[in-house]
């Protein structure tokens, strides 16, 4: 596996950059790889979101789609295609710390 | 070195037909595109238009007849892949709907979102849907009975102009 300097520490990254780990995630390494993903600052809004999405993870083994958390009132489509422009569903689980999305939807 | 070929920025969806298998993959091609950051419009022409019509966007169905790649476990039934659903099976009445209902299940469970929750999250997601000038016509139908959804009708010409730039995908 690739390593990668993020936020002054040296992480195993998959080859598009997604953390191979969650666990070792935290906020630094969350807004260092915001940064790169074109998202600065990474706001408290930003963050709830992030949160929910690792619940979902370590619940279920993968990150809730864009659907659920429209559905569960977390955060409107609208509003999450304007906190994570260009690619939410991807971007948001990079920044989460989570694999790369799987699903379609 | 070979030069990258360069990545897909927009595309332009065409539904011209209105069973339930017609419109989903559109649907679901044009949200993959705004999941992955491409611009992503929808042009719904002739019977397509059974998709933003409000009073018949509820009931598009499953076709089970004239379809030679229907078989017993497609849509769901849980036989073997090898056994063909006979198309004059299809035809007697209540099967179409039956077939309709599995899907829609079926769909249900895999958190694909029915047609019209579907129209609006691709709209919330920055997609745009477009209805055919001509059809509606054709249909005698105003921009009234559409949802709201749609945010044009549109001449094939206008549509081709908005296209401008994009990858064209006729489904």
């Amino acid at each position: 596996m690739p390593t990668k300097e993020i936020a002054g520490v040296s992480v195993e990254v998959d080859g598009e950059g997604f953390l191979t780990d969650h666990k070792i995630w935290n906020l630094d390494l969350a807004a260092a790889i915001a940064k790169e993903e074109g998202i600065d600052p990474l706001t408290d809004r930003h963050v709830e979101v992030l949160n929910f999405m690792r619940k979902e993870f370590e619940e279920n083994g993968t990150a809730p789609s864009i659907r659920k958390m429209n559905k569960l009132n977390i955060v409107p489509t609208k509003e999450l295609y304007a906190l994570f422009p260009g690619g939410p569903a991807k971007k948001a689980a990079k920044i989460a710390g989570l694999g790369k999305p799987q699903g379609c939807i | 070195m070979s030069e990258q070929p360069e990545p897909i920025k927009k595309v332009s969806l065409i539904v011209s037909k209105g069973s339930l298998v017609d419109v989903y993959p559109a649907l679901v091609m044009g949200n993959g595109a705004r999941m992955e950051g491409m611009e992503a419009s929808i042009f719904f022409t002739f019977f397509g238009l059974g998709a933003l019509i409000k009073k018949t966007q509820n009931s598009l169905k499953v076709a089970t007849v004239g379809n030679p790649a229907m078989n017993m476990a497609m849509p769901m039934l849980k036989m073997p892949i090898t056994m063909p659903f006979p198309t004059l099976l299809g035809a007697i009445p209540g099967v179409s709907n039956f077939a309709t209902w599995m899907m829609k299940n079926e769909m249900e469970n895999l958190d694909i979102p029915t047609i019209p929750e579907f129209l609006e999250m691709f709209t919330d997601a920055g997609g745009e849907v477009f209805a055919c000038k001509l059809a509606m016509d054709m249909f005698k139908l105003n921009k009234d009975d559409l949802c709201d959804e749609v945010s044009s009708v549109l001449t094939v010409g206008e549509f081709y102009e908005r296209s401008a730039g994009a990858s064209i995908i006729f489904t």
